[in-house]
């Protein structure tokens, strides 16, 4: 039940968003069909409701979002070198590091925020397992491998979602 | 801003190249996806040019639904069914 | 001030969507291309829209091209992780260089690296 209330308020959200008026019509339509679709999909919200109210979780993603496009950003540099140097600079092979996170929605940030970050991108994940195709493998020891991939994520995404 | 879009255009065409060329179907198939993420910049940048807000409807859309056709084919690629 | 700011925003998104493709051309093998092409075309096309933003301000424009970008954030790394997963299954080989391979290694199969000519 609050998975769907949490659905409808999300769905109406993003409706107001994209339309971006107050007119009555347009926002009673928007009401009825998200509802409609909190009705059908609300089941399927992988995150717990309860957690969204906590302020400190929207704090930390608040501080997520600028260390996220800096990584981002250096990231786009790295491939650019790659991409401009003569003769091909690449080392690649697929590496297998652990994760101490817990629920689904944390393992999928971070599976995203690692294939946005240098040189690296998720192939699978099992359980608490993830495969990653490394550009430039540095290292042979799986331990030292996880620290520099995973870099600052995994913490401040165990604040945000666990 | 012509030149800008010429950029992108351009860009596309090399993505091209690789889905004419492509060793494997998953590279045709990313490239596609590719140019299909260009395509919706170039649309967002013709919105911003004549003031049209409508035309980003159309580059969310295309946002959207164009990795739609890459995870059918990836569920292919593994043996399952589309249902799974 | 906050005009060139978003002039400069996309000018380098498209400087960086057009090294995303020069990517997806120059490198050797599937895995490779979906890295450069992945991460270049999403930073380049959020840095559009982006600067979308900032030079409409919070108008219909604007607020469009933000929701658009949590669209593009999505979109290439799940493509790009959903297509890598079932190339590997599929026996798509990578490069001849590729130093190592734990994924087959673990599924109890020889690695999919190419043989060297």
């Amino acid at each position: 039940m609050a998975r769907k209330l949490a659905y409808w308020i999300a769905g109406m959200a993003i409706w107001l968003l994209m339309t971006w008026t107050v007119e009555y019509q347009s926002v009673i339509a928007g009401a009825v069909l998200s509802f409609i679709a909190a009705l059908i999909f609300g089941k399927y919200l992988p995150l717990d409701p309860g957690k969204l109210l906590n302020p400190r979780r929207w704090f930390w993603l608040l501080i997520f979002m600028p260390v996220f496009a800096y990584q981002c950003f250096k990231a786009n540099l790295d491939v650019a070198l790659r991409v401009l140097a003569p003769g091909l600079r690449l080392n690649p092979g697929i590496v297998r590091i652990k994760t101490s996170l817990k629920s689904e929605i944390a393992r999928t940030f971070l599976a995203n925020s690692i294939t946005l970050t240098p040189g690296t991108m998720t192939v699978e994940i099992k359980d608490d397992v993830l495969y990653i195709h490394w550009i430039d493998v540095k290292t042979d020891d799986s331990e030292l491998a996880a620290k520099i991939i995973k870099g600052p994520f995994e913490k401040l995404l165990a604040r945000i979602f666990d | 801003m012509t030149i800008l879009l010429v950029i992108l255009v351009l860009g596309a065409f090399f993505c091209l190249y690789r889905v004419l060329r492509g060793p494997s179907i998953s590279d045709r198939v990313i490239a596609v996806d590719i140019v299909a993420v260009i395509f919706s910049s170039i649309t967002a940048l013709m919105a911003l040019q004549y003031k049209l807000a409508y035309l980003l409807d159309i580059s969310i859309a295309l946002a959207v639904i164009s990795f739609v056709a890459t995870l059918a084919l990836s569920k292919y690629l593994q043996g399952r069914s589309l249902d799974d | 001030m906050i005009d060139s700011l978003g002039w400069v925003f996309i000018i380098g998104g498209v400087v960086f969507n057009m090294l995303g493709c020069l990517g997806l051309v120059r490198f050797p093998d599937l895995y490779n291309r979906m890295q450069a092409a992945t991460k270049s075309v999403t930073l380049g096309t959020c840095g559009i829209l982006f600067g979308i933003f900032l030079l409409s301000g919070f108008s219909a424009l604007g607020i469009k091209a933000l929701v658009c970008i949590l669209f593009v954030l999505i979109n290439l790394p799940v493509a790009s992780h959903a297509l890598s997963r079932g190339s590997l299954i599929f026996g798509i080989k990578m490069w001849h260089k590729t130093v190592k391979d734990d994924f087959s290694k673990d599924r109890g199969e020889k690695p999919a690296i190419e043989e060297d000519e």
